[in-house]
């Protein structure tokens, strides 16, 4: 599944920490913004843009040259569809092109691009066994903006690492969306290297009129977003909206600030 | 029953030409269904004439050719010979072409059928009458095409032929003093190969599509590694790798005694100019083409692609793989409830759009 070959350098060369970002170069959106002339940093990061969340990563934003574990929440774990979400939208909002990797093909374009994710910047493989080889090679290429892996089963610490070190020799981002087929899997609770662990679960949206308040489901998608591990930072969690068409998360409005509900009657609505 | 299609009879005509180069560094296609080769010195390689006709033709009849062959002096005795000669593989030793022309009907001699009836009205029907009679009533009366097929025929006229020109397959090897076996020696082998193939490359601007890496080995067999690359490539480092990288595969058994290089593919190449951080921003696509070709020869064909997005009302056939498409331009978004519109009836055939505010 994962071939053993001499890494340059060595696994031990590096430091598996990532170097504390300098102000200067949070402050900097993208390594391929329009910062001439300079290298891209390693510590660069690429903000939510919502200060709640931006403000308690140390990194303010994902930082970039790293691995993210994407979990699902619940019955989703099989699937993942809200993880390859939130993938597409944190990608939508870095340009550049993108390797989708899977077991087989089981991916829907229209899908990505509810998050903004357009199908011409995608290039899909599909690895059948060898999906961390596959994420590997495409870590190392530093022309990628982001790579996203859909695993299935036990991700062990070595492998993991490996992930990690290839990341960080290039600015890409990679995402790994987590699934299995047992509900609660412990093999999806082992320690990784990666540098954070999100969990994206489905919450019900509220109704989309005011004056129909049983009518649900229609209404911009809610998630329930985990930050279950984050290396130098705390783990926390929000209620979100989903992605919208540039990939970007709202807050999700507290029910107390929801709009009044209308006294129009319901035969009216339809 | 087929059409006949004399386009593509020529066209083979001209593969067969190209792949009788094994035998003979000179050969032509003589359409409509000849081929000349041009044997000399090449003969005794294949020990002699007679069995070197004998091999051409068993390796015709094993590729569903059946042939007759005929060696001769000339080009046109061998045309005569090889067609009239009434046997199926005819060596006409030296010097006795002459003599050998002399039985053969005048219909031998490549000329239309309207003079070789002239010439049987006038009582000719061998070319030995044909080459013993006074050559001026002959051109007056059928031109001067006769006499010149004759004269080729005998040699008195010297008839070149057109060769075809050999497809100029880059290949290079290498052979070892001891056996190889191990795969570090292989790894040290391979970018001397491959540097020496591009630096052919480079001298003709092309770039290799497709390389095929023989390994020789000591049991005379040998074992083939086949990668291809996206776009024509000529970086040693990039078809090093690819090479590398199916090493595990090879079986060396024995032990490989020689490695060959051949790239059955190439493409111009040219040069053009590698983005730098010094122009600012970086203008150009991002180039994956390096990633595609290592992820598909691990892989396997077809498990790289990209998806493109057609007209259909089944979600499932909404999509298609294209393995290297332009990206295009996007037809279809699912619908935003909040946008107001909502379709429904979707599936009955015809879509109509409800408002809900």
């Amino acid at each position: 599944m994962f071939s053993i070959r001499s890494y340059p350098g060595g696994p031990g060369c590096q430091s598996l920490r990532p170097t504390r970002p300098s102000s200067r170069a949070c402050a900097r959106a993208s390594p391929r913004s329009n910062d001439a002339g300079s290298r891209p940093s390693r510590a660069a990061a690429l903000p939510f843009g919502l200060e709640a969340i931006d403000g308690r990563l140390p990194w303010r934003g994902l930082p970039l040259g790293a691995v993210h574990e994407l979990h699902a929440a619940g019955p989703d774990v099989e699937v993942g569809a809200a993880p390859a979400l939130f993938a597409a939208g944190v990608l939508a909002r870095r340009p550049g092109p993108v390797v989708w990797i899977g077991q087989r093909r089981g991916v829907f374009v229209h899908g990505l691009l509810q998050a903004g994710l357009e199908h011409g910047r995608i290039v899909f493989v599909d690895a059948g066994k060898a999906v961390l080889l596959a994420m590997e090679e495409a870590l190392r290429h530093p022309e990628v903006a982001g790579v996203v892996c859909e695993l299935e089963g036990r991700l062990d610490l070595v492998a993991s690492r490996r992930l990690q070190l290839a990341a960080e020799g290039s600015d890409v981002l990679g995402l790994l969306i987590r699934r299995s087929r047992r509900f609660d899997d412990p093999a999806l609770r082992q320690p990784s290297a990666a540098v954070t662990r999100w969990r994206v679960g489905t919450l019900s949206s509220p109704p989309p009129l005011a004056h129909a308040p049983d009518l649900s489901g229609l209404h911009r998608p809610v998630w329930r977003l985990d930050l279950s591990r984050c290396r130098g930072g705390e783990p926390a969690s929000w209620t979100v909206e989903s992605c919208d068409a540039q990939g970007r998360l709202a807050m999700a409005a507290v029910l107390a600030d929801r709009q009044a509900a209308s006294a129009r009657p319901r035969a009216l609505a339809g | 029953m087929v059409d006949a299609r004399p386009d593509d009879d020529a066209a083979a005509l001209e593969r067969l030409a190209a792949w009788c180069l094994r035998l003979s560094p000179m050969t032509a296609a003589d359409p409509p269904d000849g081929v000349w080769m041009d044997v000399t010195g090449c003969a005794h390689l294949h020990g002699g004439e007679r069995s070197m006709l004998d091999l051409l033709l068993e390796h015709l009849g094993n590729q569903g050719f059946a042939g007759r062959a005929a060696a001769a002096d000339t080009p046109g005795a061998a045309h005569a010979v090889a067609r009239h000669g009434g046997e199926q593989v005819l060596v006409v030793p030296s010097g006795t072409h002459v003599d050998a022309m002399a039985l053969l009907p005048v219909a031998s001699l490549r000329i239309g059928p309207d003079i070789a009836d002239g010439l049987r009205r006038l009582g000719f029907d061998l070319v030995g009458q044909l080459a013993t009679t006074a050559r001026g009533p002959l051109a007056r009366r059928f031109g001067d095409g006769l006499l010149l097929r004759l004269d080729q025929a005998l040699g008195r006229v010297h008839e070149p032929i057109q060769p075809v020109m050999p497809p100029e397959v880059v290949s290079v090897r290498r052979t070892f003093v001891e056996p190889l076996s191990t795969a570090e020696a292989f790894a040290t082998v391979i970018p001397v190969l491959v540097g020496e193939a591009c630096a052919v490359l480079e001298r003709r601007g092309q770039g290799a599509r497709r390389l095929d890496l023989v390994y020789e080995r000591v049991d005379a067999t040998i074992q083939v590694i086949q990668v291809g690359t996206a776009r024509p490539v000529r970086d040693v480092r990039h078809l090093g790798r690819l090479l590398d990288e199916r090493i595990e595969d090879v079986d060396p058994g024995p032990g490989v005694e020689a490695m060959r290089l051949v790239l059955p593919l190439v493409e111009p190449l040219s040069y053009a100019q590698p983005a730098t951080d010094l122009a600012g921003d970086r203008t150009g696509e991002a180039d994956l083409s390096e990633l595609v070709d290592r992820l598909t020869n691990r892989l396997g064909p077809g498990k790289v692609y990209r998806l493109q997005p057609v007209e259909s009302d089944v979600p499932e056939r909404s999509q298609t793989p294209c393995p290297r498409c332009p990206p295009a331009t996007i037809e279809r978004r699912l619908h935003d409830p909040r946008d107001g519109h909502v379709p429904s009836g979707c599936w009955s055939g015809r879509s109509r759009c409800r408002r809900w505010r």
